[in-house]
């Protein structure tokens, strides 16, 4: 039986209860929304149950939206199933006062890095990760740059004349 | 007589140590852009090693928040430079999907051409890069003559080089002159006499090949955790090309194969590489003829009928009103903007390439994230190299075809 | 100076008469057997036409600099033929490619690793002014921790800029005096990059 948005929806909902999740379908992609706590348990069913089989993370990576208050950070992790060819899309929302989620990295070791990433860019803290420190920014930043309040240009550089930029 | 020796302090545990700490730097001949690795060897076997990346980082996503979509196609081009079109293709793929936008079959014709150009761009030269790690720099030398060939294409199309900034939403910015039509006759005609000679430098060099098999390999189900795309994952065995899977671009219409290894070392790796010269050559001839036989008002067409995305000519902007209207409003982002979520993805040299745009409606996207797979894939380096003698690392880094634009962004 | 646009479709014969040229011997006074000239004109000329220079290829610029070291724009024919990557043993430091905050401390140490005289480029827009990245983490130019001596502009520059700002090098090499290494304002210069 082929793989469709629905038959997966109602797989989760069979596995984990009507309420668990808020669906949607963007662009033809399944997106759901899954309790915090939960992600890896979602992961972990996702992975195993043979007519799902999501065994390939294609990406992590976190959206910072101020606008959400209780539901600043999302991670969004997008599954592919590599033999059906069906893609998914995973949102964890979080606070961003302790933003803490449970690391994939023993189920999927291209999320170590990917984890790392997500980290150093917005300061989402994934407990249990091996090596939980900064990958592309120097090691000695000590904000998130990605976040909205933070600009994008290095304030003390002194050869740009902001004015002539538009920004001043 | 000893006294002397008295004021030298040995760090702790130095007598007793087994191993050898090596910083393979991130500026070294053999990392070929800016990533380091600290590898410790017992004599000539590597221990263990650690990666550490970060040295180009570019902050291309913070960066993309600023821009309005056609401003960021050249933030693109630097992310996988040796083969920049088809970043831009991919994203211009991405924008189309969010924007609904349906691009005639003769567009994506151009496109698969020149997507397939930078293909081969791509694999020469890494293939010729793993050429010169093991010694031989003849290969390198010969085939960077027919990348003149290549570039010389882009020229023609879009007026540059490397960072090609290349196509529009919706199509091209201009026809293909006459010229380029030439130049692509040109490299057709003479460059699978060169692929030839070039394979026959390395595919059966005892030398080449005792430096490359073995090395660096790695199995499939490894790979796939590791989420391996691209050459390096078709050289473990597994078939995942999004070309073939999710095709884009009337990729559908081409007939070509996808060429697997066995084993996944550098030998398969480079093999693997050399096929897919040769199929996106075949694809590059289908497409040409299926342009040719185009006649007529449809051999004019380059860019889909979009002018809420594309630039309308500069003549029409001058004369006519309408066309100052799309003018004004695409430059001062006047243009409506749908809201959501989308995910593209496109097969890059290295794998797959893919982009998850968030728009919120306005100018700017409100998130943009680039799935890398050179940064993916680079977490397996100390699995692959572990074991193996410092030579075969230096060898497994070049096969691997790591570009530093796309690790860091 | 403008000739038509050759392509490579129709190759046209080259008409080298004019255009070999022969390093001319330096401004002197010469005799039977001997011939007297300033010692910087013949160290200069000897020095420049055998550069030996350590490509510090960050990014993009890096695939132009690999193109412009091929044959198709040959930079051997310049006398850098032998590229080293061992900075104690090269003179110029082609700097190409942006330079992040993160790598700003090894350039640093490459720099300052290099012997006497030595020469820095910076090839592309990034490594001389931060190019099209004005981010939290790209180094505005390399200027701000190394002094430069030839910036070329582009994004990437042509081979042909890149061999053009390698003339350049050239003639401030042929020209350099003896005691330029040795003079106060040298030494005012390095100070100010905190380099003694």
């Amino acid at each position: 039986m082929t793989l469709t948005n629905d038959s997966i929806q109602q797989k989760l909902t069979a596995q984990f209860g009507e309420s668990f999740f808020t669906f949607s379908e963007q662009y033809g992609m399944l997106s759901f929304e899954a309790p915090k706590d939960q992600n890896l348990k979602v992961l972990q069913f996702l992975y195993d149950e043979p007519t799902l089989a999501f065994r390939f993370l294609t990406d992590i990576c976190a959206v910072h939206d101020p606008e959400q208050p209780g539901k600043e950070l999302s991670v969004v992790y997008h599954l592919h199933n590599l033999v059906e060819n069906v893609r998914i899309r995973m949102k964890i929302y979080t606070a961003i006062e302790d933003p803490k989620i449970f690391t994939a990295t023993r189920l999927f070791e291209s999320a170590n890095w990917m984890e790392r990433e997500t980290y150093d860019f917005y300061g989402v803290n994934f407990v249990g990760h091996p090596n939980l420190k900064r990958i592309l920014n120097v090691d000695e930043m000590d904000y998130f740059p990605l976040r909205k309040e933070f600009p994008l240009e290095d304030q003390t550089r002194i050869d740009k004349d902001d004015q002539m930029f538009g920004r001043g | 007589m000893t006294e002397h020796l008295q004021h030298i302090q040995l760090p702790e545990g130095s007598i007793e140590k087994q191993t050898t700490t090596l910083n393979l730097g991130p500026t070294h001949p053999a990392t070929h852009g800016v990533f380091q690795n600290i590898i410790e060897l017992d004599g000539e076997r590597i221990v263990s090693a650690e990666s550490t990346v970060g040295y180009i980082h570019r902050a291309f996503e913070k960066i993309a928040e600023r821009r309005p979509l056609y401003q960021i196609t050249p933030l693109t081009d630097r992310l996988n430079y040796c083969s920049s079109p088809i970043n831009n293709m991919g994203w211009h793929l991405t924008c189309e999907k969010l924007l609904g936008v349906e691009t005639p079959k003769r567009v994506d014709y151009l496109r698969v051409i020149i997507m397939e150009l930078a293909r081969i761009s791509d694999h020469l030269i890494c293939n010729s890069i793993v050429g010169v790690d093991t010694g031989a720099f003849t290969g390198f030398l010969y085939v960077m003559q027919y990348r003149e060939l290549i570039y010389e294409i882009y020229e023609e199309v879009c007026g540059s080089r490397l960072t090609t900034n290349i196509g529009r939403i919706g199509g091209f910015e201009r026809n293909f002159s006459n010229t380029a039509f030439t130049k692509l006759e040109k490299f057709l005609k003479e460059y699978p006499g060169v692929l030839k000679e070039f394979e026959n430098l390395f595919a059966r060099n005892r030398i080449f090949m005792e430096r490359t098999i073995g090395g660096g390999a790695i199995s499939a189900e490894r790979a796939l955790n590791y989420g391996f795309t691209g050459p390096n994952l078709r050289a473990t065995g597994v078939d995942y090309d999004v070309r073939v899977h999710n095709p884009y671009s009337s990729y559908q219409d081409f007939d070509f194969i996808i060429p697997v290894g066995k084993t996944g070392d550098n030998y398969d790796r480079f093999l693997v590489r050399n096929e897919e010269m040769w199929q996106s050559l075949s694809i590059i001839q289908q497409a040409y003829q299926k342009i040719q036989a185009f006649k007529g008002e449809e051999a004019e067409v380059y860019h889909a009928n979009v002018p809420e995305y594309y630039l309308p000519k500069k003549e029409d902007v001058y004369t006519k009103m309408e066309a100052l209207i799309w003018h004004f409003k695409i430059i001062m982002g006047e243009v409506e903007m749908p809201k959501g979520e989308v995910y593209h993805s496109v097969e890059g040299g290295n794998g797959e390439v893919g982009y998850y745009l968030i728009s919120d409606g306005g100018r700017t996207p409100f998130r943009l994230h680039f799935r890398r797979p050179c940064f993916i894939y680079y977490q397996a380096y100390p699995e692959l190299v572990k074991g193996g003698m410092l030579s075969d690392a230096v060898v497994t880094m070049s096969s691997l075809n790591l570009i530093a634009g796309e690790m860091d962004a | 100076m403008s000739r038509p646009v050759r392509f490579n479709i129709h190759p046209i014969a080259a008409d080298i008469k004019e255009a070999v040229g022969v390093a001319e011997a330096p401004e002197g006074y010469a005799g039977e057997g001997f011939f007297t000239t300033k010692l910087s004109s013949v160290v200069g000329l000897a020095r420049k036409n055998s550069m030996w220079p350590l490509p510090f290829a960050t990014s993009c610029c890096g695939i132009e600099f690999m193109a412009t070291m091929a044959s198709h724009y040959d930079l051997a024919r310049f006398g850098a033929e032998r590229v080293g990557f061992s900075p104690r043993q090269c003179d110029l430091l082609m700097v190409m490619g942006t330079i992040a905050k993160k790598m700003g401390p090894v350039l640093r140490q490459v720099y300052l690793q290099m012997a006497e005289p030595r020469w820095v480029i910076a090839v592309g827009a990034c490594a001389s002014s931060g190019g099209i990245f004005d981010s939290y983490s790209v180094l505005q130019g390399i200027d701000q921790i190394i002094p430069v001596d030839v910036y070329v502009p582009g994004c990437p520059p042509r081979p042909e800029a890149i061999l053009d700002g390698f003339m350049k090098i050239q003639d401030l090499v042929g020209q350099e005096s003896i005691r330029r290494r040795n003079s106060e304002q040298y030494k005012l210069l390095m100070n100010s990059y905190g380099i003694e």
